[in-house]
């Protein structure tokens, strides 16, 4: 608060510009898998240092803070030992915990400050805890329908934007009235309540299929209400870092809105999954072809290129190490074989690229769909494993279709395509895939693991 | 300096930060998009040092209180982060015989 600062916070202002600086190239060497590494450790040591230099600051109560800091450890290291299906859960929690520790610092702050603060800085201090607060609620709901607990379903009533619109006028206009009224203490409490319960109305009408995009969006408010925090406590560390964060969560949701062709306010208003459901019928009795294990090793087997298209059903049937089996008594047979990566593909941002390195595919085989979409007609084999809607030509051809205009992966052009499926039932949004009726495709019914496994056996590499 | 050219400052920063995440996230490899959510998430938890201060310096119960609750969450963000990100970013193989991370990250883009 003084004029002159001390020489104690020039070092301290010294150590968070250092972190600054170790936090932009921590994200700058994400930018390829060979110097992501460097990335974490440049982004551990700006963080050692921050907190180093916070802790420097004169007259603090150490004890307290060595609990919480070990507490959070405690509750943090079983946090990042996660199975790798769980993350996106893990990340949604995540944006809860970073977003509570925003609302419950601003809560403090004006506690602590009212009333004797400026109306911008109060503007911001509400900006921070309304984003916080919906953040905190809205990650919970969305960990809750990632992790099953609650209905993935989208669950829709009349008017229900009306009263999710009518929650945040709300809230702002509670925001406003403490910016002219900073004395008014007793109303701050309802509007991060408000914020709270928004959270919840916000997240609710969201299905799962929407998840990658919705986690984005959490990650950017998460951000945004950091660096809101920042300027409340006019620490430029913490606003660099919430700018970081916000523009990653930006473009994450910018992308993955892209590639399922929706636009926001259709991500956050529409309820995808409700209209689909008549689309389905009267679609009967189109010939199918099928085909058994056998049949399938020995056409992948005669073949020079193969395509592997994973979707979230792959790793829901845990099949991920059969596909590494496979892949490498495919490479073994002189066989080119690389794997096609929707940007939706699974739960959320690049969740696909994580599962199958886990399983031991070289990352330099996971190509993203807009690089192999063009090899596809000089593929042998395309081989969909519970992947669905990313491939459905009807995007590109059938206007009427619900998902006409997302871009997909152009199975339908490969030589023969094979896909790997429990039955007919459509998928999660419900729509039919005329991709499984076209001449050249060949269903191969089943649990996506166990005919991986046939198929593995019959190539003669699998392990018992 | 009074509190106005301090806002002014911190927006400044803030538009400025924006553009160079902005600048620097696009070149991240959609291969790495899950751990760059992680990694995020991690750095964001830097708001521990605003918790940090609220619980050192005793200002009143709840603040204590509150600051307390933040530097846990935010603690548990940070290690859970940064531990997630190594194990995801560990998985990353190249198929390339005798890749060594080490003289690869050397040439430059």
């Amino acid at each position: 608060m003084t004029a002159e600062l001390g020489s104690l916070q020039i070092v301290i202002e010294l150590l968070y510009l250092i972190a600054s600086v170790l936090f932009i190239f921590s994200l700058k060497w994400m930018s390829s898998p060979t110097t992501a590494r460097h990335g974490i450790w440049a982004g551990e040591a700006g963080m050692v240092l921050a907190i180093g230099g916070t802790l420097l600051n004169r007259g603090m109560d150490y004890r307290l803070i060595a609990t919480g800091l070990v507490l959070g450890t405690i509750i943090g290291v079983p946090l990042g030992r996660v199975a790798m299906t769980a993350v996106p859960q893990r990340t949604a929690l995540s944006h809860a915990f970073g977003a509570l520790c925003v609302t419950l610092v601003g809560s403090a702050e004006f506690y602590l400050r009212t009333p004797e603060i400026s109306r911008f800085m109060m503007s911001v201090l509400s900006l921070e805890v309304i984003l916080g607060g919906l953040t905190v609620t809205g990650s919970l709901m969305a960990a809750g329908k990632l992790q099953e607990i609650l209905p993935q379903r989208p669950l829709t009533y009349k008017g229900q934007n009306f009263v999710n619109f009518l929650l945040l006028a709300a809230a702002l206009g509670l925001a406003v009235f403490l910016v002219l009224h900073p004395d008014a203490k007793s109303l701050f409490p309802y509007m991060v309540m408000i914020a709270l319960v928004f959270g919840v109305l916000l997240i609710i009408p969201i299905g799962g299929a929407d998840m990658p995009t919705v986690i984005s969006l959490l990650n950017g408010y998460a951000g945004l209400s950091a660096a809101a925090m920042g300027f409340v406590l006019n620490n430029k560390l913490l606003i660099i870092a919430g700018a970081l964060d916000g523009s990653s969560g930006l473009i994450l949701s910018i992308i993955m809105s892209k590639a399922m062709n929706r636009s926001f306010t259709n991500v956050l208003f529409g309820a995808f999954g409700q209209v689909q459901t008549s689309a389905a019928a009267g679609e009967e009795a189109r010939p199918i072809r099928s085909a058994t294990p056998e049949e399938a090793a020995a056409i992948l087997s005669a073949a020079n290129r193969v395509i592997i298209v994973p979707g979230y059903g792959m790793a829901v049937a845990q099949a991920q190490h059969k596909v590494r089996e496979l892949y490498d008594a495919l490479t073994k047979r002189g066989v080119d074989v690389r794997f096609a990566i929707h940007p939706v593909a699974g739960r959320m941002p690049g969740h696909m690229n994580v599962l199958l390195a886990e399983a031991d595919i070289p990352y330099d085989r996971l190509i993203e769909m807009d690089e192999i979409n063009g090899d596809f007609p000089q593929t042998d084999v395309a081989l969909v494993i519970g992947a669905n809607d990313v491939t459905n030509p009807a995007a590109r051809t059938d206007t009427t279709s619900p998902i006409y205009g997302m871009p997909i992966l152009d199975v339908d052009k490969a030589h023969t395509v094979m896909v790997i499926k429990r039955s007919m039932n459509p998928g999660f949004a419900g729509i039919d895939n005329p991709l499984y009726y076209l001449p050249n495709t060949l269903m191969l019914f089943g649990d996506a693991k166990a005919f991986v496994g046939s198929i593995v056996r019959e190539l003669g590499g699998g392990h018992g | 300096m009074n509190s106005t050219s301090n806002l002014i400052n911190a927006l400044y920063i803030f538009v400025l930060a924006g553009f160079i995440g902005f600048e620097v996230i696009r070149r991240v490899s959609p291969l790495l998009h899950t751990p760059l959510m992680s990694l995020t998430n991690a750095l964001d938890a830097i708001a521990v040092v605003g918790a940090i201060v609220l619980v050192g310096m005793h200002e009143s119960r709840l603040s204590t209180i509150f600051g307390f609750i933040a530097v846990v969450a935010a603690t548990s963000n940070i290690v859970g982060g940064f531990l997630i990100t190594d194990r995801m970013l560990k998985m990353f193989k190249s198929s390339r015989p005798a890749a060594n991370p080490a003289d690869k990250s050397v040439t430059k883009k």
